[in-house]
């Protein structure tokens, strides 16, 4: 077990820690069958985007133009209704500053907890550190519905309950799990003179964590912090069961509980898929390099 | 746990801290936020969760101790073995299909049309059909759920517009549909994470090693197999464990498409558990199906992560 994890951490955090930067060669020729594959290629592309061009197409019809026309046409005039509609309903803004409140805090927060754990585990090499990752790695592995009742009676008690700061402080828990996991394989790898001379140099350990290995580590901390805003941003069941004013709501459980309502219109679904979806959309698009690399990291989601 | 690699002896000495002149010890200090917070958010709510699992609990009157008869119950219970089996159906649409289809596109993306075509239209592709994957997962359920609409909903607009009306289906709310609609949701959710993960494994082969084998006259297929897959099988471990656990977890698309129906023909062991503790109010019985489920979860890890282990031992006597 212990060296299955130590091997599964090493194939995970490898690209964090290299670049492979490796020239391909140039085309050569092409044959009637690599066309064909290319082909398939773009077909399979249509196939998985096309629910996201209708969505985009319908969110801007009126329900008589969706109608009239049906859902692949294009909109016989811009109408913002369904959106507009959504939008107001929910009280959009408002839940977008939710989960935008909601990811950041949980993002640092669980980075530093990951960085403190790791660097006792990692650099420390604190005595029976295997069982401590082990203990600590359950956190991301049980299914959530395990903790949902002991949490949700215990928010209650201390007056938590429906208020984000209890879906906060468990999702740093759960993020910084995973955290620790990756960071605590990252740093056993922490090249040992950079220490010494630090040590040498008569830095504590506190300051050997803050001016060492915290700016050398920076890489790996971003692209976790990044993980962790969009992996809080994307939980549903957490924020479902503890936020039930709908003042408290995150993006995803807003969109969700609304869905399947009377008032909800056709053409309104398919703008609240499009105002669920996009936010979520331009985190892709900002941090793509960044994520993409970091990917293989997340192997475990 | 790093030290386990280098260390091969069975009785490991301890090793110091990475900072000279540092204990080990000394590092404790720096663990216990992490630790307290996950004692108070995991473990007392772990034990906590398996005592209500012998108790008869409502919510409102302190559990009353009952013994193993919801442990009885949930062996005799229909529901429950109903939700298991859509589970596995789950792991067909969320491991198995994305995992094979993966590995083939991953493949297909890499040495074909990233060496023919050029890498960047590669990236491409694999972006697209990573774009699923970073929607929450509600969010892609009612993406396609959107589209599924029993009432004007855009497959049947379309069926019908293409003068096969007579297929226009209430894909979600029959319960012949709705268990196959959920599965196509989740395979267009899954698809492409593998993708992503091997294709960066397949960074790691030797091109060299391609040549020589196609020198020796192997086809594109038994490249494939004995060179490709044989490199990534890392890769492969990690992501069919980690999808089986996302599976057996599903919880999201189920509460907002089908809430477990019609009947109970889409239910799975989380949104079960779920519905027995906030519609049915029968705490004890609800914790009893969420400790069922954390066991097949943790059974599944066990036997996964042995069986990689004793493929790597074997590999490593060869």
């Amino acid at each position: 077990m212990t060296s299955t994890l130590a091997t599964d951490t090493e194939v995970a955090a490898a690209p964090l820690l290299k670049k492979p930067v490796r020239k391909r060669r140039g085309p050569k020729g092409k044959t009637p069958g690599d066309w064909a594959i290319l082909l398939v290629a773009i077909l399979l592309g249509l196939l998985i985007a096309v629910p996201f061009f209708m969505i985009l197409l319908n969110s801007f019809k009126s329900p008589a133009d969706y109608n009239a026309n049906g859902p692949l046409s294009l909109p016989t005039g811009l109408d913002f209704g369904g959106l507009t509609n959504f939008w107001e309903r929910v009280n959009f803004p408002e839940k977008l500053w939710n989960s935008f409140f909601i990811s950041s805090i949980v993002a640092v927060a669980a980075v530093l907890i990951s960085m403190l754990n790791a660097f006792a585990l990692g650099i420390g090499r604190v005595r029976g550190r295997t069982w401590i990752v082990v203990l600590i790695l359950l956190a991301n592995m049980l299914p959530q519905e395990v903790l949902l009742y002991p949490l949700y009676f215990m928010f209650k008690q201390v007056g938590l309950y429906d208020n984000q700061w209890a879906v906060i402080i468990i999702f740093v828990v759960i993020q910084s799990a995973f955290g620790t996991y990756l960071l605590a394989s990252v740093y056993g790898t922490f090249p040992k003179e950079i220490l010494e001379a630090a040590s040498i140099d008569g830095a504590s350990r506190w300051r050997i964590l803050w001016r060492v290995v915290f700016p050398i580590s920076r890489g790996t901390l971003s692209v976790l912090l990044i993980f962790f805003f969009i992996w809080t941003w994307n939980e549903f069941l957490i924020p479902l069961t503890f936020l039930v004013s709908n003042a408290t709501q995150t993006v995803p459980v807003s969109i969700a509980v609304l869905q399947g309502d009377r008032l909800m219109d056709v053409t309104t679904t398919s703008a609240s898929a499009l105002l669920g979806l996009l936010p979520t959309l331009i985190f892709f698009l900002i941090f793509q390099r960044t994520l993409t690399r970091g990917i293989t990291a997340g192997a475990v989601k | 746990m790093v030290m386990s690699r280098t260390a091969p002896a069975p009785r490991r000495r301890l090793l110091p801290s990475l900072i000279p002149g540092s204990a080990s010890r000394a590092f404790w200090p720096y663990l216990i936020p992490g630790l307290a917070l996950l004692t108070l958010i995991v473990i007392v709510p772990l034990v906590w969760n398996i005592y209500l699992t012998f108790t008869s609990y409502r919510g409102i009157r302190p559990p009353e101790f009952i013994g193993l008869e919801n442990w009885e119950k949930l062996f005799a219970d229909q529901v429950f073995w109903t939700s298991f089996g859509n589970s596995i159906a789950m792991v067909i649409a969320m491991v198995v299909v994305p995992t094979l289809l993966g590995l083939v596109l991953a493949a297909m993306l890499f040495d074909l049309i990233g060496k023919k075509f050029g890498g960047k239209l590669a990236s491409f592709f694999r972006a697209t059909y990573y774009l699923p994957q970073i929607l929450p997962g509600v969010i892609a359920a009612i993406v396609i759920g959107w589209i599924l609409r029993p009432q004007n909903g855009a497959l049947n607009e379309v069926l019908e517009g293409i003068g096969l009306g007579g297929l226009a289906h209430n894909w979600l709310g029959s319960p012949d549909t709705a268990l196959p609609s959920i599965m196509v949701i989740m395979i267009w959710v899954q698809l492409g994470y593998p993708i992503v993960i091997f294709m960066a494994a397949l960074e790691r082969v030797d091109p060299e090693l391609y040549e020589a084998a196609e020198l020796d006259g192997a086809n594109w297929i038994q490249r494939f197999r004995s060179i490709t897959v044989s490199i990534i099988r890392p890769e492969i471990f990690v992501v069919t464990l980690t999808c089986t656990i996302a599976a057996l977890k599903v919880f999201g698309p189920i509460y907002t498409l089908t809430g477990g129906g019609p009947g109970t023909s889409t239910i799975v062991p989380a949104y079960y558990a779920y519905s027995e503790f906030f519609q049915s109010q029968q705490v004890g019985y609800g914790a009893t199906i969420a400790t069922a489920l954390t066991v097949v979860i943790a059974a599944v890890s066990i036997v996964f992560i042995m069986a990689q282990t004793r493929l790597e031992r074997k590999e490593e006597e060869i």
